[in-house]
């Protein structure tokens, strides 16, 4: 086995500092090798990635003879954002996941997405691994959009996450990592589990398993691998799979029930409190009977904050048949 | 002059959140203006109150046309002004690409949506824009390619400039965007500031909006500098990058002629005063746009000229 840390690009920075974003690169086997790529920090404030990147390679060290392909691990696509806790590029105030595909003679950001891309494509699978942000909880899930989903759910249900999420298109999205490799031919999987700012070690080792299946299945992987657990798949491109629970005023909330939680129609899963008033400002209820998937964290809300997403128990009953 | 709340909701520990029109004249809904939807975009602000100040003056006097009413909000988004921060308080999303909101959604696609049910009503749309790149922009109206824009109008607001932009992906949740896409006629206007105010430029969008208000037969009022407008592509512009990164010295100011081989800028070694590289125009043109930051970025869009 070939074991390799490079750069994938690097440059001067104004003042005294190169700007470089690593590559940690596991080859074996011949000529023919597959490739999968594990790339995380494009929002540098979603950690969970870390320790993900950690445990794959930690993994594949540790049994080197068993692999036979390419694994590159990219644990920091957006390093400004991580150094300082924030979500976008610092400098720049903008959302690198809506500046792909790039531009080779745009700014040093577009350049830097144009570049992502160049190095991604042909890759045989790309793993995208988001955490939520510091305000939301998400079970561990894999969200498909609606024009990629007959080659990538095949992919999703390998990858021992809980949920996959195939939600509709918008123009919007058109503007990330994913959507523009998928477009290119490159099957690229977006996970989105945990939350902002932490790691939930669970979580982590539960993709790990997920992404040692993926290389198993496509053969670039000869070891054992963990039972795999069956994800419930939400065809969701119609937006009726799943109830959004959004504050109906400002307050701070006190969460009643965990993600992952089944409930049912009338449970409280949450309250909106003033701690100016003493009042409970809402009793924040479930809608319908469904799974909690998504749970608000970080306390204070706004009218509109999300507070959580409920799985409609429709869904769970499609996916016992 | 009438006062209104556009949208509110309340706050925890800061006085409510409040979104404020001046209406002026009674009847059609005729002309809307927003100025800032960021919270850094203080020459927007300064723009519309320097226009409310003037359309306050013309209702006054007698001179708004029966029938036809104008609002003005200058701006979306108090809470991010007073804390000094470009996006929502809390969560750092942009107003300006929630549209046309949602009324069950987050809080800014909330805020989106209840400023759009109210400014979408109005035939034309009009909104001080700013660029988010730290710069200097020629005063221009620039108008999105959406099938729907209508260039001989934008001539009327008298602007040397007229730019037409292709919509990128994430254009199409902005308000002028969607304005056009609800039948609006929308414009943007960029004077040349956006955290500092220059009275200068402000005088010039104050202006436009009174030259198209009178050629649109809203209001009576004498005539105002009026320029006919070139109509440029923005993808026509030439862009002139840095390619080093160091400290910039920019000679060459927004509005200014250039030649084919002046020297517009150097980009020098912040340690030792170096230069790394002479920016020299590679076309005649103007120059409408000047990067305006003491620190440039390796490939930074230094300068844009209309050739």
């Amino acid at each position: 086995m070939i074991e390799t840390i490079s750069d994938i690009v690097r440059f001067p920075l104004p003042v005294g500092e190169d700007f470089f974003i690593k590559r940690h690169r596991f080859e074996a086997g011949d000529k023919n090798k597959k490739r999968i790529c594990i790339v995380t920090g494009i929002h540098g404030d979603e950690l969970e990635g870390q320790f993900v990147c950690y445990e794959v390679a930690r993994k594949i060290k540790k049994a080197a003879g068993k692999l036979s392909g390419i694994v590159d691990i990219y644990p920091a696509m957006n390093p400004f954002g991580i150094d300082s806790i924030t979500r976008g590029i610092p400098a720049f105030d903008l959302d690198m996941n809506r500046i792909f595909p790039g531009n080779t003679d745009g700014d040093m950001n577009e350049y830097l997405a144009s570049e992502i891309i160049k190095e991604l494509t042909g890759a045989d699978l790309v793993l995208d691994i988001h955490a939520s942000n510091i305000f939301l909880t998400e079970v561990p899930q894999i969200r498909i959009n609606e024009v990629s989903a007959n080659e990538l759910v095949p992919l999703a249900q390998k990858s021992n996450m809980d949920l996959v999420w195939i939600h509709g298109n918008s123009t919007v999205l058109e503007s990330t990592m994913a959507y523009s490799l998928n477009s290119r031919g490159t099957k690229t999987l977006v996970v989105e589990m945990g939350v902002g700012m932490r790691i939930t070690k669970e979580y982590g080792e539960q993709l790990t398993s997920g992404i040692f299946s993926l290389m198993s299945e496509l053969e670039i992987w000869q070891g054992d691998v963990d039972n795999i657990k069956s994800p419930i798949i939400a065809h969701d491109s119609d937006g009726t799979d799943v109830c959004f629970l959004n504050a109906s005023c400002t307050g701070v909330y006190i969460k009643e029930k965990e993600y992952g939680a089944l409930v049912q129609k009338g449970d409280l899963v949450g309250r909106i409190i003033s701690p100016l008033s003493g009042d409970v400002l809402e009793d924040v209820r479930a809608p319908e009977d469904g799974l909690l998937f998504t749970v608000r964290e970080y306390p204070i809300v706004d009218e509109g904050s999300l507070m959580g997403r409920i799985l409609r128990k429709k869904v769970l009953l499609e996916n016992k048949k | 002059m009438k006062k209104s709340e556009i949208y509110s909701f309340k706050g925890l520990y800061r006085d409510d959140f409040k979104v404020t029109g001046y209406e002026f004249g009674e009847g059609n809904k005729t002309v809307c203006i927003v100025g800032s939807l960021r919270g850094n975009e203080y020459q927007q602000i300064y723009v519309c109150s320097r226009l409310i100040e003037k359309l306050k003056e013309i209702e006054e006097a007698g001179m708004i046309k029966k029938g036809k009413s104008i609002m003005v909000i200058p701006c979306a988004n108090p809470y991010s002004v007073n804390i000094k921060k470009r996006f929502w308080s809390i969560d750092n999303t942009d107003i300006n690409r929630m549209f046309p909101g949602y009324d069950l959604g987050e809080t800014t696609q909330r805020i989106a949506d209840g400023i759009f049910k109210v400014v979408k009503e109005y035939k034309y749309g009009i909104q001080f824009a700013s660029f988010y790149m730290p710069g200097h922009f020629i005063p221009q109206v620039r108008m999105m390619k959406t099938g729907n824009e209508n260039v001989d109008l934008a001539r009327k607001f008298g602007l040397p400039y007229i730019v037409l932009h292709k919509p990128r992906p994430f254009d199409t949740t902005t308000l002028n965007y969607n304005w056009q896409i609800w039948d609006t006629e929308a414009f943007s206007i960029y004077t040349s500031s956006t955290e500092k105010i220059d009275k200068k430029s402000a005088n010039l969008g104050v202006n436009a909006v009174l030259n198209f208000l009178e050629r649109e037969g809203v209001i009576e009022y004498k005539s105002v500098p009026f320029f006919p407008s070139k109509v440029v592509e923005s993808d026509k512009f030439i862009t002139i990058r840095s390619s080093n990164a160091g400290f910039l010295d920019s000679i060459a100011k927004v509005g200014a002629e250039v030649h084919k081989g002046q020297i517009i800028a150097y980009i020098t070694d912040p340690y030792t005063a170096q230069v790394l590289q002479t920016v020299k125009a590679d076309h005649d043109g103007v120059i409408a746009f000047a990067y305006d930051s003491p620190l440039a970025y390796k490939n930074t869009a230094l300068f844009k000229i209309i050739p």
